[in-house]
């Protein structure tokens, strides 16, 4: 007798999609077909999509240091509901994650809370400050692949070369927020027509493209493996893509908020719409979903982001930047993209996952496969009124969105079910 | 009308409204006893969270005025030296029992927040570079005062557009009472996306200065020592500020006005700034009449003057 049977759902395995029955015993996929037999446990899949469970490669989960936001069982209990099975977590935490005991120490707290599967990402720089080498080596032993200074940019040109140099040898990947400090520093939203409304220090798309072309060039050097982090203007979208036709290894992600919203949401001087990088024009959302359409961009990354309420309810300018997003992600993404089930589960798990370098999450089902899945009905609306996070920093609560999580497996257990 | 926040909303006859109360108000403020009963009972609160004398003060004068009580609240002093928030800062004075809050905040915004948290009307004294509406109140009446209406009037606001509330206030306010606006002054002071204004752009001050009823000067942040936003403040003077030979290319009647705490030398030559034809200090004493006008309505009173 199987532990769970998934029955009926629209299922994606490497021969394609097909609706059919998955059957999961002893932590694993035991058969995918009809008449698998007794289960101890059977949830019904009828008009919903089984896939791979999603991987998020964009999470700030804030463990060490900055609890009071979240911490790694909140955060990973907040994935599982929106449909995640793994993470990359970033490591902008206190202390920054730039030597191997405090990667190790972010999975073994996952690894405890049972709810997602964590990886840390490491630190390009020694505390994120630009000057010094982390300590790379020892991080790529204790499983770090992927390499950033995440909120901190590493401007110092010559300094993101060696580093890229190093971390290409080791086969990993360099990840930036890539955004030029002294183009951004006095800003707190997208410079346009609104900001000059509200006489708001505003932040030029250039800011990120510069550093964006920048960073490609130097990619082109080292050859390195480089991923753009959180693309949000029409040109980062245009250079990813020259970088992609002229055969770099150059990756892209965008988050469900700058595929949503525009500068336009920033006229309530609402807090929950301050974002690094920031909402920018309708020009450049409308670039960013053509982008994810079609590839280019490569990956949906939610950047969660939890601050406290006493962080968030003050004055737009005065507030931290970012929002959380792991619980309905993939519901702005149907929504607003509307991809099929197949580029869907691309975007948001097997790409996430190829980059990341994660073996038992983001693949296609199969049997002998670990049980990392996710049923999610496309059609199902519904609007989101409370958070598993600590914080309820998010400009999704109260809005109804498109696609709902019906169940979550990490090992073939059920981590989230409607 | 629960609240002032900015002009940007407020149509022509609100404005009207508000400009004929305050008119009335000046009329107070020129008596032997320059006070009236009408909010007698009712307190005030000023918070600002930024230098300020003249709109602080200013605010008090028009409080008391109508008889209502004032407290005043300075960060310096304060709890928020201590770590406390905004809103608790705002939940604790509203819980003595104000019934009104006059807020000046740099962070663009702020009155907004303290609208949602609070359920008594809140006047922004200025938020940022974003707003500050009873200084349009203010220059508007000082310009009805002279002129009779703003209608068909050419109004150039001259200066650092970009940082500045009073101009983002001025600009819809003056405009919605049917003043023609040209915005002055090098690009790098000037909104980004002036196509986006109900407002005409010049370079160049002096391909207008013959044309224009009211010549607005915004003062220089001489602080910044114009940094990295134009060359010198000398050669700002230069192209940019009210020297006699431009006062004297004036029309007769024109006007020039300045919201305060003046640069001379700078924006405003020494002597253009004591003419008669500068109301800087019209504009001050209307403030108090506009303030007046703002709190009157807003606190529901009873005007038996």
């Amino acid at each position: 007798m199987h532990d769970l049977l998934l029955k009926g759902g629209s299922v994606l395995t490497h021969e394609g999609i097909s609706v059919t029955d998955v059957a999961i015993a002893n932590g694993r996929v035991a058969a995918i077909g009809s008449d698998l037999g007794e289960a101890g446990e059977t949830i019904e899949c009828g008009g919903a999509w089984v896939g791979p469970g999603f991987v998020d490669m964009h999470t700030h989960l804030r463990e060490p240091g900055q609890e009071w936001k979240e911490n790694i069982a909140s955060g990973t209990a907040a994935a599982a509901a929106g449909g995640y099975t793994a993470l990359l977590a970033m490591p902008n935490t206190d202390p920054p994650i730039d030597s191997a005991h405090l990667a190790r120490y972010v999975s073994d707290q996952a690894f405890r809370a049972r709810n997602a599967y964590v990886v840390s990402a490491g630190c390009l720089t020694m505390e994120r400050a630009g000057e010094r080498m982390a300590h790379l080596d020892e991080l790529w032993d204790a499983g770090v692949r992927i390499f950033t200074d995440d909120g901190d940019t590493v401007q110092n040109a010559s300094v993101l070369r060696a580093a890229m140099e190093y971390v290409a040898q080791l086969g990993g990947v360099v990840s930036q927020h890539a955004v030029d400090r002294d183009l951004s520093a006095a800003g707190f939203m997208h410079e346009g027509s609104i900001s000059s409304r509200l006489g708001m220090q505003g932040i030029p798309r250039e800011a990120d493209d510069l550093t964006i072309s920048r960073d490609i060039e130097l990619a082109r050097l080292t050859a390195v493996r480089y991923h753009v982090q959180h693309l949000s203007t029409a040109r980062g979208v245009a250079l990813v893509k020259a970088a992609k036709e002229d055969g770099l290894p150059v990756t892209a992600e965008v988050t469900p908020h700058h595929l949503m919203f525009d500068h336009g949401e920033v006229l309530s001087m609402d807090a929950n719409y301050r974002m690094t990088p920031p909402l920018r024009e309708p020009s450049d959302t409308a670039a960013l979903i053509e982008g994810l359409r079609r590839g280019i961009i490569d990956v949906v990354a939610t950047d969660h982001a939890p601050h406290a309420a006493v962080e968030k309810d003050v004055p737009f300018e005065q507030s931290m930047s970012g929002v959380t997003g792991l619980e309905w992600a993939a519901s702005v993404v149907n929504g607003v993209v509307g991809l099929d089930q197949h580029d869907f589960f691309d975007r948001i798990s097997i790409a996430p996952a190829r980059i990341a370098g994660f073996t038992d999450h983001g693949q296609p089902l199969a049997e002998g496969a670990a049980g990392n899945i996710v049923v999610f009905d496309p059609d199902k609306r519904w609007t989101p009124s409370s958070t598993r996070s600590r914080s309820n920093n998010s400009p999704y609560l109260g809005r109804e969105l498109t696609g709902k999580v019906r169940a979550t497996l990490l090992d073939g257990v059920l981590t989230y079910a409607e | 009308m629960n609240h002032l926040l900015s002009t940007e909303h407020l149509d022509r006859s609100t404005l009207e409204e508000l400009l004929d109360e305050a008119e009335g108000f000046a009329e107070v403020l020129t008596r032997p006893i320059p006070k009236v009963p009408a909010l007698r009972g009712k307190t005030v609160a000023t918070m600002f969270f930024e230098p300020s004398t003249r709109t602080r003060l200013s605010f008090e004068k028009a409080a008391k005025a109508l008889s209502a009580d004032t407290v005043s609240f300075s960060p310096g002093t304060s709890a928020i030296s201590k770590g406390e928030s905004l809103k608790d800062t705002a939940l604790t004075i509203r819980a003595m029992g104000v019934d009104l809050i006059v807020v000046r905040h740099t962070a663009t915004g702020a009155p907004w927040r303290l609208a949602e948290w609070l359920d008594i009307p809140i006047v922004n004294g200025g938020d940022g570079a974003h707003q500050h509406p009873t200084q349009a109140l203010l220059d508007c009446l000082t310009i009805r005062q002279r002129f009779g209406s703003l209608d068909g009037l050419k109004i150039a606001i001259v200066g650092d557009i970009k940082h500045s509330r009073v101009a983002r206030s001025d600009i819809f306010a003056m405009t919605t009472l049917g003043a023609e606006v040209i915005l002055v002054g090098p690009p790098t002071l000037l909104p980004l996306d002036p196509e986006a204004w109900p407002v005409s752009v010049s370079h160049d001050l002096d391909s207008v200065i013959e044309e224009v009823d009211v010549v607005y000067l915004l003062r220089v942040q001489t602080e910044r020592g114009g940094a990295s936003v134009f060359p010198s403040l000398a050669e700002y003077a230069t192209r940019f500020g009210m020297t006699p030979e431009r006062f004297s290319r004036l029309k007769p009647e024109a006007v020039v006005m300045h919201p305060g705490p003046m640069n001379r030398g700078v924006e405003i030559s020494y002597d253009v700034a004591d003419d008669e034809r500068a109301l800087i200090l019209e504009q001050v004493t209307n403030g108090v009449a506009a303030r007046m006008a703002v709190l009157f309505r807003l606190l529901g009173g009873e005007h038996d003057a």
